[in-house]
């Protein structure tokens, strides 16, 4: 174990896995309490358009990626309050739309688009310094604002109207959450794929719902076991070589189970 | 200082073609307790969400202790929702949400003089044994007197209640309205309260409101249940109504 931890890519990927966890169940909490758990799917779906968009055009795919998903996820607040449609409506058109585009740039993209598909899946195990300086400014990012605003963001998931009659402004904290979402998934795409981000958000915070006394307790749980799933997902698919993000994953979903089992009894 | 709490000028809704409020003026006094009484569609909830800010007028405008809705603080307004609308899904206890009303936010880790502030305030609506009690397991009834604990503790000037009594037993739906009726007189709050319950309206509250999108009457309440008045408020229902308080008769 200690020859597994010396090494190099697992340091980086458990430096990762361990931050990416803390914040994606930070946030999850509020994504699954507001049911929109669809929105990590859309969000990393539009992620997916952005990664086209930037090898068709042959620059970085995150420096496109990142504004890309940010403009769908305005857009995804902006439309659901301007049209009265529901939150997995909008969510649903415009991540079929980024997807859409992101099929006809790869399409028109003469060379072979394997760099895309990559992204499909990410590759934790191969995580650079960069990429753990980026994970390391987000999650500074998202602790600073969820420090200023976890009371207030809590208030209005609980309740949207008492939070209003109580002067809270709910929308700009709903435009606030959306947005951290699309970088956190921006940033995560590339570690732990798009197919596999939404889980991130949603299975850690869902698990700390059954067992949590408070919302409290829920955002701590969810982190935890989001950090732990990752901690133990990345060390066990070294030893039985299966890809990191799935046994992740699998790992979450266990945990889950066995909540909702020890809370039966 | 004007001796009025809420006055509303000209105040129109329209959802899409559909008015809701057709220029409702009314000025409610400091220490009132209004009745809100009309049919559903009314627009009896959405008077009180306007006042809220939760809605925006589509013209005219409130003022709440002379002063413009917009310019007001938080904490001047307590608002008890309909029990229907609560999200019992969310992880909290009874406390916790007194707690909200009192910080205007959610409350993470408790101070010990807030907690006591909290139970002060549910000992008050007789609801302090259920303190730790999660809301997904509490009754109507409960979960309405611990909604009113939040408002008590946050002490504001103005109290709404939407439709209190809803699911709720009549022993409890008695007992809470005295309790509403008792801290209206006691604190001096100006109160609102939508009610479909007139024989609780007429014995509780000191004025009545009859609203059907316009509003058909205002005032004292021994004047409020006319025949031409009901008539008007549930017109499009099409039936007489009779009234019976056992104080008085109306055909």
């Amino acid at each position: 174990m200690s020859e597994l931890l010396s090494l190099g890519f697992m340091q980086r990927a458990l430096a990762v896995g361990v931050l990416l966890g803390a914040i994606s169940g930070f946030l999850g909490v509020f994504v699954v309490q507001r049911r929109m758990s669809f929105l990590g799917s859309g969000l990393s779906h539009a992620a997916f358009g952005g990664v086209a968009l930037g090898i068709f055009l042959s620059v970085e795919p995150m420096f496109v990626a990142l504004p890309f998903t940010l403009i769908i996820a305005f857009l995804m607040v902006y439309l659901k309050k301007q049209t009265r449609l529901a939150a997995d409506t909008t969510i649903g058109i415009l991540f079929s739309l980024a997807m859409a585009l992101g099929i006809v740039f790869l399409a028109l993209n003469e060379n072979y688009s394997a760099d895309a598909y990559a992204y499909l899946f990410g590759s934790i195990l191969n995580v650079t310094i960069t990429d753990i300086v980026v994970v390391v400014v987000l999650t500074l990012i998202i602790s600073i604002f969820g420090k200023i605003f976890w009371g207030r963001w809590a208030y209005s998931t609980f309740d949207q109207e008492l939070a209003i009659s109580s002067k809270i402004p709910v929308e700009l904290d709903e435009y606030m959450l959306t947005l951290l979402t699309a970088l956190l998934i921006v940033v995560s795409i590339k570690v732990v794929g798009m197919l596999l981000i939404g889980a991130y958000l949603i299975i850690p915070a869902a698990a700390a719902r059954i067992v949590a006394r408070s919302f409290y307790q829920m955002t701590l749980l969810s982190s935890i076991i989001a950090v732990v799933s990752s901690i133990f997902g990345l060390i066990l698919s070294y030893f039985i070589d299966l890809p990191s993000g799935a046994v992740i994953i699998l790992l979450q979903t266990l945990i889950l189970i066995l909540l909702a089992i020890l809370k039966k009894f | 200082m004007s001796q009025y709490a809420i006055e509303t000028i000209n105040l129109s809704v329209k959802f899409a073609e559909n008015t809701v409020l057709d220029n409702i003026n009314v000025r409610i006094e400091k220490g009132d307790f209004v009745g809100i009484i009309g049919p559903n569609g009314s627009g009896k909830t959405t008077f009180l969400k306007v006042i809220l800010n939760i809605f925006e007028p589509t013209s005219g405008h409130v003022l709440i202790f002379d002063r413009d809705l917009k310019d007001l603080p938080a904490g001047v307004i307590g608002y008890v929702p309909q029990i229907k609308t609560i999200d019992r899904s969310f992880p909290a206890t009874a406390l916790e949400l007194v707690l909200s009303g009192i910080h205007n936010r959610w409350v993470g880790l408790k101070k010990r003089s807030d907690e006591k502030l909290a139970l002060e305030a549910l000992e008050l609506v007789g609801a302090a044994h259920y303190a730790k009690e999660q809301i997904s397991n509490l009754s109507g009834g409960q979960l309405q007197r611990v909604y009113l604990a939040r408002c008590f503790a946050s002490n504001p000037k103005i109290l709404f209640l939407d439709e209190p009594a809803t699911g709720v037993d009549l022993v409890c739906e008695s007992s809470i309205n005295e309790l509403i009726e008792e801290y209206n007189k006691i604190r001096g709050v100006t109160i609102l309260m939508v009610t479909h319950d007139w024989t609780a309206a007429y014995h509780h509250t000191n004025k009545i409101m009859l609203l059907n999108k316009q509003l058909v009457y205002f005032g004292d309440k021994n004047e409020a249940f006319t025949e031409i008045n009901l008539q008007k408020t549930f017109s499009h229902l099409g039936h007489k109504h009779k009234v019976s308080f056992g104080l008085k008769n109306y055909e």
